[in-house]
């Protein structure tokens, strides 16, 4: 019995890691059509951003939840300004400058720390179920998932800079002869998208490998993620991540890892064969 | 003057081959002039290797630093010819032909992964290059122009399995990362388990990019072992520690592992998520011996800023020093002449202890260490002097078959 709780619990760490990780992106891709192929190294951003602080004795939920997200919030206005502005509209050399991007992120990454692995201890212990063991941070980051879902759902929903935001991804001809200035709207969400990106670096700082390279790990499924959602930020992310996140446990638990990994990648090339817009595409069309 | 067509092609044909030859009678000018013995260098300084191949270069100069002091090797001094690989197996390829066909260098020491060696091996044997792979690894290769100073599994697996079932239990669960040296190192654990009456609940492989061992964690948890053996590779797998601790199992099951530490995680890692890890190499920076001791103290005094010096740097020096002691005993640099003077059974004491030259599988006869993690440091707890190659031993024999070029795959 005690085994179904823990793989339940395991279940909810796959998906709210997997949105927590997608979140950003799919505001960065969902609403802007920019490729980011720089998704992975803005978490990895978010990631040095909480060890280095959290070493230098930022208490370690300072770390986490404000550093990472402003700093890598202000790393993606500055890339905006200077890069990203220059490619609305153009998908394929949007994709090509995002992966240059990526890749000098990398480099001076690891010319500053070096090609070495980094660590913060991760806060909270474990709890036991029956004789089984899991720890609390599986809890928090579901926690975390949940609150950033209600933070975007609230923005964009019920104050006037969402308003303004998704008439803007809608149609921005329209919104500009309203009198609104696209080019402040497509800045500041890049910079939220970039910033939420961030905080689920730092988020996973404490369980992961941090090198200067992870982002590589994560990118193509974040990618994956977004695509199987569709249009629709929150409901398709959500379910995508439910979908991949649940798939991606169950099947590494009950098989081995590598089918594990073969298995989501399945289900995700069935999922788009089947439904080309996503999930959200056919399911929660018009929703945020 | 007027110039018919037969003299305009005679003086171009003279013209060109007088520039062609040009470089190579000014080479040969200035090599006599100081004509150092060379020795090539091929090692990863960037990349995902880079901190592997870091100290390696540093203990490779110091070798050649401290050969130079003595008056260098046969009256010569000795020209260190180094290129960074850059992780990538195409510039492996690209920098052998180089050092071989470009620099005709006397000896190469370098190559870190399996693969890296696999695809520089060929062209030295090609080119008659003799070449040193200084780096522990699966084991099995066998050629002659080949030496393989580094441990192979028979000399740590073997003694790491034992002392784990020793202090934990018979009954383990295997975790490995999904390539070649993860696939086989796996098969050592469970044939040194079975070896020892233990039992192997499970294996499980992990891609390089895993990086969520949640349902692991829980699967390991449902099978109950006693132990838990670890050969996951790279900076994403070093997620499983801070999760099993997060998870607090750390302490709950013990880990054994054979890759843990060979770059720097003791020191990365909290110290929660990796005390009591144990592990087995041919060397540890924390050895106090005199030879060691001052071998650490040279390379951080000319580096300060070096990675752990691991047994991939300790057997990069002893390597180097070996094939010195070679050409000594040869009194030439000729290939065949070294190799010879090699296979005589030569001795070096190092800082990991006496190191032999095996004459029939051109591996180490060397001593290895069990060590425990105490406080982001390893702390010694056993030494095994002499340990043999004894897996290549078992189907390689190159006194038998000297024309043997292969890398066997040593079935159990």
């Amino acid at each position: 019995m005690a085994i179904y709780v823990i793989l339940a619990l395991d279940v909810l760490n796959g998906i709210s890691s997997l949105f927590l990780l997608c979140l950003g992106l799919a505001i960065i891709f969902g609403m802007m059509k920019i490729i980011n192929l720089a998704h992975g190294e803005f978490i990895m951003l978010g990631a040095y951003a909480t060890v280095i602080s959290a070493n230098a004795g930022v208490n370690i939920w300072i770390a986490m939840l404000v550093v990472a997200p402003v700093f890598v919030g202000i790393v993606g206005l500055v890339i905006e300004r200077c890069l990203i502005r220059f490619l609305y509209g153009r998908l394929v050399d949007s994709m090509l400058a995002t992966w240059g991007l990526s890749l000098l992120i990398i480099g001076i990454i690891t010319t500053i720390y070096g090609n070495t692995q980094q660590g913060v201890p991760t806060p909270l212990g474990g709890f036991s179920i029956g004789s089984y063991q899991s720890s609390y941070y599986t809890l928090f980051l579901a926690l975390m998932a949940a609150v950033m879902m209600a933070i975007v759902y609230g923005v964009m929903r019920f104050t006037r800079f969402g308003l303004v935001a998704r008439a803007t991804m809608q149609n921005p001809a329209m919104a500009a002869t309203l009198g609104v200035n696209p080019a402040r709207v497509y800045m500041s969400t890049f910079a939220l998208g970039a910033a939420v990106t961030g905080l689920a670096g730092g988020l996973l700082a404490p369980v992961s490998g941090i090198t200067p390279g992870m982002g590589g790990a994560y990118v193509a499924k974040a990618f994956m993620t977004v695509v199987g959602g569709g249009a629709a930020i929150l409901s398709g992310t959500m379910s995508a991540a439910s979908l991949f996140g649940s798939v991606n446990q169950v099947a590494a638990y009950f098989t081995t890892p590598v089918y594990g990994e073969v298995i989501v990648f399945t289900t995700a090339i069935v999922l788009i064969r089947l439904l080309p817009q996503g999930i959200s595409g056919r399911f929660f069309k018009g929703n945020l | 003057m007027t110039l018919s067509r037969r003299r305009f092609l005679q003086r171009s044909a003279i013209a060109t081959s007088t520039l062609i030859a040009a470089p190579a009678v000014f080479r040969s000018g200035a090599l006599a002039a100081e004509n150092p013995i060379t020795v090539g260098s091929l090692h990863d300084q960037s990349g995902p290797i880079g901190t592997s191949g870091t100290p390696m270069v540093y203990a490779l100069q110091l070798a050649v630093d401290e050969i130079n002091a003595g008056g260098g090797l046969l009256g010569r001094p000795l020209k260190v010819i180094h290129y960074d690989t850059q992780s990538n197996i195409q510039m492996y390829s690209q920098y052998a032909q180089q050092l071989a066909v470009k620099d005709k260098v006397d000896v190469v020491h370098g190559g870190i992964t399996s693969a890296s060696r696999e695809a520089i091996r060929p062209t030295f044997d090609r080119f008659k290059v003799l070449y040193f792979y200084n780096t522990l690894y699966e084991g099995g290769v066998c050629d002659r122009n080949t030496f393989c100073t580094g441990t192979t599994p028979a000399q740590t697996v073997e003694k790491l399995v034992p002392s784990a079932i020793k202090k934990s239990g018979k009954k383990a669960y295997i975790i490995a990362a999904d390539y070649n040296y993860g696939q086989i190192t796996a098969k050592w654990m469970t044939k040194y388990m079975k070896d020892n009456g233990g039992e192997i609940l499970s294996t499980d492989f992990f891609p390089l990019d895993v990086t969520n061992f949640g349902s692991t964690i829980s699967k390991i948890q449902a099978a109950k072992p006693d132990l838990i053996l670890s050969a996951l590779v790279g900076g994403n797998h070093t997620a499983f520690y801070r999760q099993w601790t997060a998870a607090g199992m750390k302490g709950k099951i013990p880990i054994a592992s054979t890759t843990f530490g060979l770059v720097n995680e003791p020191s990365t890692l909290d110290a929660a998520e990796s005390d009591a890890v144990i592990g087995a190499y041919g060397y540890f920076e924390e050895l106090t011996t005199p030879a060691s001791k001052s071998f650490v103290e040279k390379i951080k005094k000319a580096h300060p800023d070096t990675p752990y010096i691991s047994e991939l740097a300790a057997c990069t020096y002893e390597g180097v020093m070996l094939w010195a002691e070679g050409v000594k005993k040869a009194g030439s640099i000729d290939r065949m002449k070294v190799i010879e003077a090699l296979e005589s059974g030569l001795v070096f004491d190092g800082p990991s202890g006496k190191v032999s030259l095996d004459k029939p599988t051109h591996h180490t006869v060397r001593n290895a260490f069990l060590a425990e993690v105490k406080d982001r440091k390893w702390s010694v707890l056993e030494t095994y002097t002499d340990a043999k190659p004894a897996d290549t031993a078992s189907v390689c024999d190159l006194v038998k078959n000297p024309n043997d070029v292969k890398q066997y795959i040593i079935n159990l």
